[in-house]
């Protein structure tokens, strides 16, 4: 009988698999990636090393040393005070403890602040404890200390926002009218973005993180890139970390450009020039997890696509590996053996420049 | 909290226990690369870029340097005062810090 080893699938679930079907699952992830990108695939000696870290017998692995790299942080404080919502543990505790929690007993190398409804709209109303929060815990910290929040261009639609959802007008044919919400929404967001950063800048922030950038389509992301561009412009030492929201930009508009890039369309590998263009320092790219297929499926695939992405830019990739992104299985609690085979894969094979 | 840690225990540079906090700054302030900014920062402190890992190396080192050490020690620079001291040793500008000097009378 063939040596089954125990794996995970896309929603966490153990199974078990042989050697052959690992390696027939790394390469059709593999495949798929090559094929949706047209991006190369990856070697045979990159497969075998994939076949090792999956068949691993330690429950935890870790990279070779002297291949670490830096970890930044998405959600930052809300994860140890925060509510299930946000895959928070519910101590309660003030933001700062939560920043010298990850600096001195986690050993985080950098840390983000964020508002608990982690959007930069909502922070609007609350900006003076914002900045008030972010000078205390800049007095206390030694790590590199972010503002973070998702851009989330959703929420200037109605109902909760003040122009027309785009969703319902394509619904009834109006595509002119959706159009035009979606560009009256991005500027908005821009506009918010920078009048929240030129107050956490004016508080000691290092910079920002832009987590989940196109979460609503190209829109969001070409109102992200027109905030960083404005930022970089304004403060030319802030700190900007662009992390993404998924694989592939969806084109809810379909028509936006950025700097002569039609966004629409765009995979990881091709959003990383954009970001760069725009002034970020550092580039996040992400690759979505599928439930239904195994860790070998999914890392095969996401290593590709990553790897892909961290040779195409030319500023530090550091790729999201949360719940459900980067060969990490879709569920709030996360298999150690899971996470730290794919963390080993993602820096040993693709070559990010961190996590 | 599980993957966050998971993360950081399988690929980080474990923060202020070792020198993973300058070489994510290198990265954010400069778009280093991570061997560049290994590199780097290996060069100012005069150690291997295997040593920016290796809390052995790094606890007293820090400690001598006055740039912050994760376990709390009276007397020691903290918080600004530690990246007063980074600024210096990175040859970087840090914006707290700047904000910090301008409060000063």
């Amino acid at each position: 009988m063939a040596t089954e080893y125990k794996l995970r699938m896309g929603d966490g679930k153990r199974v078990f698999m042989t050697k052959e079907q690992i390696i027939a699952d790394l390469k059709e992830g593999m495949a798929d990636a090559a094929d949706l990108g047209s991006i190369p695939d990856l070697s045979e000696d990159e497969l075998d090393k994939l076949v090792e870290i999956l068949t691993m017998p330690s429950r935890m692995v870790g990279v070779e040393i002297g291949k670490e790299v830096p970890v930044t942080h998405d959600i930052g404080t809300i994860r140890i005070d925060g509510d299930q919502g946000n895959s928070g543990v519910g101590i309660p505790s003030s933001r700062l403890v939560g920043v010298m929690m990850h600096e001195r007993a986690f050993g985080a190398d950098t840390m983000e602040l964020g508002h608990i409804d982690y959007s930069f709209k909502p922070a609007k109303p609350v900006i003076a404890q914002e900045m008030q929060t972010m000078e205390v815990c800049q007095q206390n910290t030694i790590v590199p200390l972010l503002y973070g929040a998702m851009p989330n261009m959703g929420l200037y639609y109605t109902p909760d926002g003040p122009f027309e959802n785009p969703g319902d007008l394509m619904k009834a044919f109006k595509i002119d009218e959706a159009r035009e919400s979606m560009e009256h929404s991005a500027k908005h967001l821009t506009r918010d973005i920078i009048w929240i950063m030129q107050r956490m800048m004016a508080s000691g922030s290092d910079g920002v993180n832009f987590d989940t950038i196109g979460a609503a389509g190209d829109g969001d992301m070409y109102a992200s890139l027109h905030a960083i561009e404005a930022l970089r412009k304004q403060f030319p030492d802030i700190y900007i970390e662009a992390g993404m929201a998924g694989e592939l930009m969806l084109g809810m508009h379909g028509e936006l450009e950025y700097d002569g890039t039609t966004l629409a369309g765009l995979w990881p590998h091709e959003q990383a020039a954009l970001a760069a263009k725009a002034g970020a320092n550092v580039f996040g790219p992400v690759v979505n997890t599928n439930t239904s297929k195994s860790a070998a499926w999914n890392l095969g695939r996401a290593v590709t696509f990553i790897k892909a992405a961290v040779k195409a830019s030319t500023i530090p990739c550091h790729v999201n590996m949360g719940m459900g992104v980067g060969g990490i299985p879709m569920l709030e609690t996360p298999t150690i053996d899971a996470v730290s085979r794919a963390s080993k894969a993602m820096v040993e094979i693709a070559g990010v420049d961190g996590i | 909290m599980g993957m966050p840690i998971s993360h950081i225990m399988t690929s980080g540079m474990s923060g202020i226990r070792a020198a993973g906090d300058l070489v994510a700054r290198m990265e954010l302030s400069k778009s280093m690369r991570v061997g560049e900014a290994k590199d780097y920062v290996a060069k100012k402190l005069d150690v291997t870029t295997d040593d920016l890992s290796d809390e052995y190396v790094m606890r007293e080192l820090r400690e001598e340097l006055g740039i912050g050490v994760v376990t709390s020690v009276a007397g020691a620079p903290k918080g600004i005062a530690a990246k007063m001291n980074i600024e210096k040793l990175l040859d970087i500008n840090i914006n707290s810090c700047n904000k910090f000097r301008g409060q000063l009378k």
